[in-house]
This record gives structure tokens, sequence and C-alpha cells, in this order.
């Protein structure tokens, strides 16, 4: 339904955005529930006014056969909460479910716990009886919101490679965005909201990937009745699936179904759990690598302990980059920080995501890495460009010119390789419907396959290498000059050919207990807090002031990276197992690129290794 | 004449039979539904008639099921928020919270008074209704300046 939907008729110009000669919202489709026949008729008329496109209804249970039959028929649902053949609150969880609408629930009960339990529910917002006509007048919203999110994500699968037109709609988008925002930050109950939304668009995601399975209500209840049997704990979608035996049921849907579900029980049970954190709502629902991430950012950022709010803004649009619904808040948050990357990233997460999802898991993913490649490619062309900096330059970037790289410092090597990190997340968040094996396989890929995150890593190494092959400081300094290549090909000179390629998963990774600790430390506070630039900082000015080897300072990072990864450790391991896998190999030219504009930057600049990491982490704030 | 009409309606909002949200209603109120606040009434009656006559019959029965009558009255509340019969209201919030604390004498005081309310409240506007239709239609929708 969302596919179609975007694209033509009425509904194409909500994604369109902004243009004034848009009738939009006018003609709003809107369903409109209510056993009183009263209010039922002063809402008709309200709606009517507003031009909206006005249908209405008295019974709950009608209500839900009309949005069946005719899933493209409606924008938007209003709903009075109490009605005698159903509650509101079923209808709210079927629509959910069932068909993807934005839903607004109403009531003359202004009590907390029930506008509370409306807004669990996935209500995208509470109206309390009388409605005014104001309230009315800006619903629109809602649809657009949904509509945004849905469009960014089918649309960039569209856009693979077309760069400026996605750009420039991605553009409008967060104008708009941003404007949204406003409006959400000055409703009523924002907060709850906020979580809402997010959990709400958690929904979303995994119906947008696959042909979808209409739920009815007899399928939901053999389905509640196969994971009553099974124990909530134990269901896994296998058994149900067989437990419920219906033909043309996949497991996948049960899957998904089963992830909504439990999303579903888990806001009727813990009203606290939302007013208590964003970040944990997030993770209960998100699968562990997932998790691990997210966990492991919010810690690296506590440690930082500046810009924790950034951080959990970071922290947000990657937990609802997972699901799909990203709330506008988050996003906006983030781009605060990391002024461009937001739209690249959802559009690489669904090239990753959606399209090569195949290939990895036949683990061999040849076709993803120039494919990914481009993504980042194309990326840091556009940060360039919004750094005001010339395609040409980005274009010598990949090949890593040493002439054009000074012109272009550290900035959208930096930003690039922000986005690359989340594209980390978006992969492993979109491999969330895969089988636990998938999971790993995707976990090892994007992030190994994320050379922006191992920027840096690729240098320490190539320190290591120098210095322990060489001797010394001073011949690591010439080594920097080698052609990045050389030094890589040193690199498993080194090491014996498996060692090496442990070493790199495992680095990136962030495993800590590696032959080289010390890279393997480096690439993973790269990789997990690249935005905690606080913590960088100070690491490198420990290991600018103590001049002592890079081991020392690493070491000390280590720390830091093990006071907040509890978790992590267990991706590492989930990754580990996966360390044999083929991309490893590939991944290493993409590296080369990011490895070699960094050599060659140092080289021109001069700057030691540490340095490196230093001017990073501050180029990183300004961003 | 239409000021009359208007005096009466001042009188309703100032006695308090009345609130802002019954202005909202007028403003719906245009060519194209030239009687749309009257329709709204007439509907409101209507339906708050059977609800009165179920709460009604569910007090006779003398078994008090709070729930069931909270349900009733919630309804009861929520269309008369609706037209702004600010004075039945009052009573229909009065009545829920007897319900809850299940206090029957209050539930069948505030129900007397409940349903004195709505009378009052369907004569007044009956009448007024009727000299708004006597001075013309337009004025009607108009509000009091």
């Amino acid at each position: 339904m969302i596919n179609p939907g975007h694209g033509r008729g009425p509904d194409s110009s909500v994604v369109g955005g902004s243009s004034n000669s848009d009738p939009f919202p006018a003609g709003l489709r809107v369903l409109v529930v209510d056993d009183d026949k009263t209010c039922l008729k002063i809402l008709e008329r309200m709606l009517m006014n507003c031009l909206y496109r006005v249908t209405k209804c008295n019974r709950a249970e009608i209500a839900l056969s009309m949005l069946r039959k005719n899933k493209n028929g409606f924008d938007i649902v209003i709903s009075d909460v109490h009605m005698p053949d159903m509650d509101g609150f079923k209808l709210l969880e079927h629509v959910g479910l069932e068909m993807d609408l934005p839903v607004i629930m109403m009531s003359a009960d202004d009590s907390k716990s029930v506008v509370l339990q409306g807004v669990t529910h996935g209500a995208v917002d509470y109206l309390i009886k009388p409605v005014r006509i104001e309230a009315l007048k800006n619903i629109w919203q809602h649809v657009v919101r949904k509509k945004r999110n849905v469009s960014e994500h089918s649309g960039s699968v569209e856009d693979v490679g077309g760069g400026d037109r996605q750009q420039q709609r991605n553009d409008a988008d967060n104008n708009s965005s941003s404007a949204n925002e406003g409006n959400w930050r000055s409703s009523r109950k924002r907060k709850e909201e906020e979580v809402e939304e997010q959990g709400e668009d958690k929904e979303d995601t995994s119906s947008l990937k696959k042909p979808r399975v209409v739920w009815s209500v007899e399928l939901h209840q053999q389905f509640v009745a196969a994971v009553n049997q099974l124990g909530v704990d134990k269901a896994v979608p296998k058994k149900i699936l067989e437990m419920m035996n219906v033909p043309g049921l996949t497991r996948e849907n049960v899957a998904s179904h089963l992830q909504k579900y439990r999303i579903y029980l888990r806001r009727l049970g813990g009203v606290s759990q939302h007013q208590g954190g964003n970040m944990n709502h997030s993770f209960m629902n998100v699968q562990d690598p997932l998790s691990t991430l997210n966990g492991f950012d919010l810690q690296a950022l506590a440690v930082a302990g500046q810009s924790l709010a950034h951080l959990q803004a970071a922290g947000h649009g990657r937990s609802s980059l997972t699901k799909p619904g990203m709330s506008v808040p988050p996003l906006a948050d983030q781009r605060s920080i990391f002024s461009f990357e937001n739209p690249k990233t959802r559009q690489t997460m669904n090239l990753v995501g959606n399209n090569k999802q195949m290939n990895l898991l036949h683990g061999v993913p040849t076709g993803m890495e120039p494919k990914q490649f481009t993504g980042s490619h194309m990326r840091v062309q556009q940060n360039v460009q919004s750094s005001g900096m010339l395609m040409p330059v980005a274009d010598q970037l990949p090949r890593g010119g040493p002439a054009m790289l000074p012109s272009l410092r550290q900035q959208p090597m930096l930003s690039s390789s922000v986005s690359r990190r989340s594209d980390l997340t978006d992969a492993v968040a979109s491999s969330r419907v895969l089988p636990a094996t998938t999971h790993s396989v995707f976990n090892s890929f994007p992030l190994a396959s994320a050379p922006g995150i191992s920027i840096p890593v690729s240098v320490s190494c190539q320190e290591e290498v120098n210095s322990s092959d060489a001797k010394g400081g001073s011949l690591a300094a010439t080594g920097f000059g080698n052609p990045s290549y050389d030094i890589f090909s040193e690199f498993p000179q080194q090491n014996n050919n498996n060692n090496k390629r442990n070493d790199w998963d495992l680095r990136n990774i962030g495993l800590v207990y590696n032959t080289h600790q010390d890279t393997s430390a480096f690439s993973t506070s790269e990789a997990y807090s690249s935005s905690s630039t606080q913590r960088k900082r100070q690491e490198a000015e420990l290991t600018e002031q103590q001049h002592q080897p890079l081991n020392r300072s690493l070491n000390h990072m280590n720390q830091v990276y093990m006071n907040g990864g509890g978790s992590v450790r267990v991706k590492s391991e989930r990754v580990a197992e996966t360390v044999t896998c083929p991309p490893a190999i590939t991944m290493f030219h993409e590296q080369y690129n990011q490895e070699d504009l960094l050599s060659a930057l140092l080289k021109q600049e001069g700057i030691p290794s540490e340095f490196d990491f230093d001017g990073y982490s501050i180029d990183n704030i300004p961003v | 004449m239409q000021r009359q009409v208007a005096l009466i309606k001042q009188s309703l909002f100032d006695q308090g039979y009345l609130d802002d949200q019954f202005m909202e209603l007028e403003e719906l109120q245009d060519d194209a539904n030239p009687n749309f606040v009257e329709e709204v009434a007439t509907l409101y009656f209507k339906d708050s008639a059977r609800l009165i006559n179920n709460i009604d019959q569910a007090l006779e029965r003398g078994s008090f099921d709070f729930n069931r009558l909270d349900s009733y009255m919630h309804q009861f509340k929520g269309s008369s928020t609706s037209i702004g019969a600010s004075k039945v209201k009052t009573e229909c919030t009065m009545f829920r919270e007897y319900c809850r604390a299940g206090n029957t004498e209050g539930c069948l005081r505030t129900f007397q008074q409940l349903k004195k309310e709505h009378a009052t409240l369907r004569k007044k506007l009956e009448h007024y209704f009727q000299l708004a239709r006597q001075a013309g239609p337009k004025e009607t929708a108009r509000r009091p300046k």
C-alpha cells in the first residue's frame, strides 16, 4: 500500500511537500469512528470545513471492515475511545497492525492513564472532547509524517544511483521535517508521543520490505493462541508457524508479526518504561546486534559526558532508522550534529538492506562492495558539496590524489565516515527480520566494510606495522609517505594471512583481545563513538602529551571502551564467528581509499598519526 | 427580533447553560448548512433522551452496576460537551464521580438534577431556535457581539 500510494493521486503531493499551489491537505481522506451520533455529526461538519473528505462510521467493527476492504481508501483515522461494540484501542491496534494508517484517538475522558494508553497503543494524537476545529485543521501533519518516513525508505531504493535529485528531495524533506518538529515540540504530550512514534514507527520497517500479509482477526487469534501455548518468551517464529499451520504464511511473516506483537505487549505492560527512556525502548525491541550498537553508543556518550543529548539524538536516529518510522525530532537533532549525513544514511541503508540482502546471505557480496562503495562515494561527494567544495575534488577522493587532499581536509572524510557508521547500523537493522545467522553475516559485513569508521584504524595499523617493522617514529613518518597500498601489503606480511584477516574483522568489530590490541581499540572507539568526539579528543590529547607509543593510549581507550561495552563483546563474538567470510577481502579495497586518503593527508600535513586522531575529533565537532 | 435572538443567546451563555463549544458549532453553520446547529441539537436531545432512558432503567433495577452507569454517563458527557451544554456536562461529571465512589445516593440525586438541567436546556434551546428561525436564516449564524 505504500509504494502504490506514493506517486499518484493527491497522496503524492503529500510526499512532495511544500509547493504552494498544492491543494493538500484539502481532500485528505478521513475516517471518523464514534458511536455518539452527535459527536459524529459535529466532527463530520468540522472535518468538511477543513476541506477533508470525510467518511463517518458509528461502529468500530464496520469501520474496521471498511478499512480492510479498501486499504488505500483513507489517509487517517479518527476514533473514539469508548465504543460499545469494540474498544477504540482495539481498533487502533488492528489499524496499526494491518494497515499502516495514522490513528487519532479522542475521548471526553481526559485522565492521564487513558491518554497514555492511547499513546502507547500507537495513536499519533489524542484529542479530548469537545474536539475543536483548530485541532482538526492540523491533523494532516500526521499523514505527512507517516508518508515521509515511508517515502524516504522506498524512494531511496529507486534512487540508488541518482545523486542530485535525491539530494534535493532529501533537503526539501529535511526542511519540512524541521518545520514539523516545531509543531511536534509544542504538542501537548510531546514526550510520550515521541516515544510512541518511534515505537510505532518501528512496526513499519518489516512491513515495508515484504509483501504484506493480512493479519485478520482470525489469523491474529490463531497467532496469539500459538504464542500463548508456547509461552510468550519461548515462542519462536518457526514453532508458531508450525502450530498455526496456515498455508502461504512464511516464517518471516510470523517473525515480523511476533515482533510487533511483542512490542505491543510491552507497550501494554510498561508505561513506566516508556517514560523511563527512549533508549530502553529501542533496546528491547531491537535484536542483539543492533541493541549492542545502540547500547554502546549510549555508553560511550555517557563516558564522553559532553554532548550526551547529541548522542542520544544519534542513537534515536539510529534506532528509528532501524525501525523505519524514524520520528522526526531525533532526526533533526542528529542533523544538527552531523549536518548532512542523515538523508544519505538512510538512502544507503536501503541500498544495503534491501537490495543486497540476498547476496549477503550467500556470503558472496562481491556485488555489494562496489555498490556500497558507490554509495559512500556519492555521499562523500554530497558532503563535499554541502561543505561548499567542488565536485571534482570529491571525485579525486577515492583515488586518493594527494594534491587535492589538503583542500578536502578531514571534514568530508569525517562526515563520510560518520554516515558510514550509521550505514553499519542500518544494515544491521535492516537485517533484523532475517534469521540469526544472517545477522552475524550482516554484522560482520557492514562492520568490516565500513571503512569510514576505521580510517584512523588503518592509520594506526600502519603505524604499528611501521614502527614494529622499521624502527620507531621517524620511520613511521616515512611510512606515511608511502602509498597506503604498500603499507597494506606490508601488513599481511607481518602477520600471517589468517591472522591478518582475523585482525581486520576483529578490529573493526572492536574485539580487544587480539594480537593487535591497540589497533582494535582504535577501530572500536572509532566505530562506536565517532560521535563522542569528546572522548576521542581526550585520547588524542593524552597521546600527545605523553608522547608514548600508541599502544598506551590505545590501551587506555580500550579500557574506556570496555567500560562502556559489555554488550559489545557479544557483538564481537558474533562477528568473530564469521571472520572468515569472503567479504573481508574485498573490503580492503574500500579501505584503501580511505586509508589512502588519510595517509596522503597525513603526509601533506606532516602530522603523526596521533594527531590525525585529534584532528578528526576536532573537526567532528563543528560538523 | 434579531436583537431579541441575540439577547436570548447571550443569556444562555451568561447563565452558564452553554459554553464556547456552542459558538464553535455556530461557526460551522453556513449557507450550505443553514440549520446545522439546530440539527445537531435535535440529534443531541434525541440521543440523550435514549441515554437517559437507559440510565433510568438501570437505576430502577435497583442493583447498581456502576461500571455500566459510568459508561452510559461517559457517552452522555461526550455528547454534552460536544454541543457545549455546560450545565448538563457538570452534572455528568459529578454523576461519574459518585459512580466511582460507589455512592448510590449521590448518583440518584445527581441524575435527577441532570434530567432537570437537560430538560431546561432543551426548552430554552427550542425557544431560541424557534425565534432564530423567525428572525431569518442568516442571523442565526452570527455570534453575539
